[in-house]
């Protein structure tokens, strides 16, 4: 139940479950990064940031210090 | 005159919203400002049935109208401000069909605000390649609205978007979705306190006015609190909020799930394959460091032919100017101060029309984003933010455009280190200082087998210097500036697309003329007073120059055109401009120039591209203007007065280069950068550290390499 997004390799699908810390951006809610939602890893820029995400159809780069506070739940 | 009414057009980035305003008013469209504020204003006019005119506003694109920066403000204030003479009759609403979900949140928002809105579901052509279908009648039902799919790319469904325009009379203004279950007893209070206002405009007032400061309207909040209303704090409507986005996206699920079937066994599609190579550890910075190398050469090879034959062509211009008039001080304005100082302008169209021409492929095509994601990383290290690529690479056209496009960068301190060091990239102005004097002092010659040209290998280098330049200073920048950094990153990923020509036309006839406009009126009144003040002096040398020549010259029989020639640079030694001249001399003889280029140096300090056009108008005052010669041969016959041999040398060029490649002299990147920062002490602290950066450079480079 620590997995967060920073951990997911390439090409794997989670379910969002929880922000860690209050401060989460609105803005990440407003493009769909909201629990409850499909997140499959794209592609990671070197250094595994930022990284390249697909949230239920929407394709979104955010930087790694943003992803290790959303968790996840591996898919399947 | 027919009926006109007012349409806005409203977005998330990348849906094809600008190419759907494009389609619907051609060329008949202005970009102007919003007053008092920098953000680009789009208007124009489409003509629907009936000598109905729709008035078309195409609004900054935005995720929501939860204000965080300028461009959603903008949106905000223009859909609640009903007074306004750009309050929408009618809101258009565009949509993309592969991101259906996320663009309905601000459709939401708005159909709350009680406005009739039209929803555009725009890339319909793309829907039988991804195998979505959609229940286009059942989803008018939900919405309570009218759907229309286009493709603006292909030019599909525009007359059905024209014809739901003209009837918008028939539109409820109903909302949608009922955000006051987020706080009811918060919405309750709202309402019994205005019983007249919408209740959801009146949450948008407070919380763009708590989370976004006030612009004009704070009188709302003031009335709120006479009426003893209790606001709430930050953090408390920064919840609401979040709770608000989550509401209406449960709304927005619940419809997609009864409206939208889409086959995902045809996902994998072109972008996961472009991707795998563009965002490749390795491949995707070869590409991108490929791709800025082609765009050098090609501008620096394509743009020299209509450059030579612009320059050329206003040569003879102002000879036929001078042969055709009388004789006067009005015909040597004209031939002297306005043909060479328009030709100064019209000089630059090439290769500004050829970077604007690339920049906008990059952007249209999507890859722009791919690069953002590719620097990040390494721009975070220096203070930047991997969104400060676009406005150092769009600075490569103009310092102007790119300070503004840093307003999509959350974060403050990588924002203000964006704006301070992005004047040190190679913007258009700095070319044809470049250009010249490249050609004067570096050989025309191949190397590597014949693949590179040494001179378009210059210019390569200095772009890249003003790239490691502007690098260099975010670092220190980050170190000094006392500034704590509360960073988010969030960044859409679009899909590629194929570049489309009217949107890139449009683009690069847009900017070209802004800059000839803009750039153009500074450059024509300094060559004008420029003119003004070398033709004209005082004193006895000014006013009896040909005496005084005609007797220190009188034993050395030459012949009357040399003798007009010493008359000429005589004059000009004790015109106005001289005096001025010779007063920097001493401050910029160390670094190998001589008073001429002083001149042009001190009013490039308006807009560096006048340097060129100063030594045009200097040396055609000194000339006899009879001969056609371009400002080229000019540049090159220059001695130097005191070490003798050509002025414009190895060394002197190069510490000229270096000058122009730091030095700060644009009077309009200093203006938008006090808008940007609001204050005058970021542009002055700009101003100073890069000149002297500059005349320490240039300082060096001469006194090592003379």
């Amino acid at each position: 139940m620590n997995t967060t997004i920073a951990d997911l390799k390439r090409g794997e699908t989670a379910i969002i479950k929880q922000f860690d810390g209050i401060d989460v951006p609105l803005k990440l809610l407003e493009m769909g990064c909201l629990p409850g939602n499909r997140v499959t890893m794209m592609q990671s820029a070197p250094f595994k940031d930022p990284i390249y995400l697909d949230i239920n159809g929407t394709h979104l780069a955010i930087r790694r210090e943003t992803a290790v506070t959303i968790r996840v739940e591996l898919d399947g | 005159m027919g009926k006109s009414i007012n349409v806005s057009l409203i977005g998330n980035p990348n849906t094809g919203k600008t190419s759907l305003f494009n389609r619907l008013t051609g060329l008949n469209q202005q970009v102007g400002n919003y007053p008092g504020i920098t953000v680009e204003k789009k208007e124009g006019i489409c003509k629907l049935d009936r000598g109905l005119k729709a008035h078309i506003l195409d609004l900054p694109g935005t995720y929501s109208l939860n204000t965080t920066s300028l461009d959603e403000s903008i949106v905000v204030e223009t859909l609640l401000n009903r007074n306004s003479k750009d309050f929408p009759d009618v809101a258009v609403v565009v949509s993309d069909i592969e991101n259906l979900k996320r663009n309905l949140l601000v459709f939401t928002q708005i159909k709350d605000l009680e406005i009739p809105t039209i929803l555009v579901i725009n890339m319909a052509d793309r829907m039988e390649r991804k195998a979505i279908s959609l229940d286009i009648d059942l989803m008018q039902q939900e919405l309570n609205t009218t759907v229309v799919l286009v493709s603006a790319r292909k030019n599909l469904g525009i007359q059905e978007l024209k014809d739901a325009i003209a009837n918008y009379k028939q539109l409820t203004s109903e909302p949608c979705v009922n955000a006051s279950v987020i706080d009811t007893e918060y919405f309750d209070n709202l309402k019994k306190t205005y019983p007249n206002q919408s209740v959801y405009k009146l949450w948008l007032v407070i919380t763009q006015d708590v989370n976004f400061g006030k612009l004009d309207r704070n009188r709302d909040i003031e009335d709120l609190k006479k009426h003893k209303f209790d606001i709430k704090s930050e953090a408390d409507l920064k919840k609401m909020q979040h709770k608000e986005t989550v509401v209406r996206y449960q709304f927005i699920n619940g419809l997609l799930k009864k409206v939208l079937t889409v086959d995902t066994a045809n996902a994998k599609d072109i972008r996961t394959r472009l991707d795998r190579v563009l965002l490749h550890k390795v491949w995707g910075y070869l590409i991108f460091f490929v791709i800025l190398l082609v765009i050098f050469q090609a501008i620096y090879d394509w743009s020299t032919y209509p450059m030579d034959w612009i320059d050329g062509a206003f040569a003879s211009m102002s000879s036929w100017a001078n042969n055709t008039f009388p004789a006067g001080p009005l015909t040597d304005l004209l031939a002297e101060g306005i043909i060479p100082g328009l030709g100064g302008i019209v000089i630059f169209i090439p290769q500004i029309a050829f970077l604007f021409l690339f920049i906008a492929i990059l952007e249209e095509s999507g890859y722009m984003s791919r690069v953002v994601f590719l620097m990040d990383h390494i721009m975070k290290r220096f203070g930047l933010s991997g969104k400060s690529v676009v406005p150092l690479v769009s600075g490569t056209a103009c310092a102007i455009p790119a300070v503004m496009a840093t307003r999509n960068i959350e974060d403050w301190k990588e924002r203000l280190i964006t704006i301070l060091v992005v004047p040190f990239t190679t913007c258009s102005a700095r070319l044809p200082v470049y250009l010249i004097i490249i050609s004067l002092v570096i050989p025309d010659e191949r190397i590597l087998g014949g693949a590179f040209n040494m001179q378009g290998l210059t210019l390569m280098l200095l772009y890249l210097l003003g790239f490691v330049a502007a690098i260099f200073s975010a670092w220190v920048l980050n170190i000094i500036l006392p500034i704590n950094r509360k960073s988010f990153f969030v960044m859409e990923m679009p899909s590629y697309k194929l570049p489309l020509f009217k949107n890139v036309a449009i683009t690069v006839i847009e900017k070209t003329k802004s800059f000839v406009v803009g750039a153009g009126k500074i450059i024509m009144a300094i060559s004008v007073v420029l003119w003004i003040l070398a033709s004209y002096g005082v004193g006895e040398e000014f006013n009896n120059a040909e005496a005084i020549v005609n007797e220190q010259y009188a034993n050395q029989n030459l012949t009357v055109e040399e003798m007009d020639q010493k008359v000429a640079s005589h004059e000009l030694e004790y015109s106005f401009i001289g005096y001025i001249g010779k007063g920097i001399e001493p401050a910029v003889r160390p670094l190998g120039y001589d008073w001429k280029i002083g001149i042009a140096i001190v009013s490039s300090f308006a807009a560096r591209e006048v340097f060129v056009g100063t030594l045009a108008t200097i040396y055609s005052v000194e000339s006899d203007g009879e001969e056609e010669q371009t400002i080229k041969k000019r540049m090159a016959a220059e001695t130097n007065p005191i070490l003798g041999g050509p002025l414009f040398n190895f060394a002197s060029g190069i510490s000229l280069l270096l000058f122009y490649a730091f030095a700060m002299q644009c009077m309009s990147t200093l203006a938008i950068v006090k808008r940007e920062t609001n204050s005058w002490k970021w542009p002055a602290i700009q101003f100073f550290f890069m000149t002297a950066a500059a005349y320490f450079a240039a300082l060096g480079a001469y006194q090592i390499l003379k």
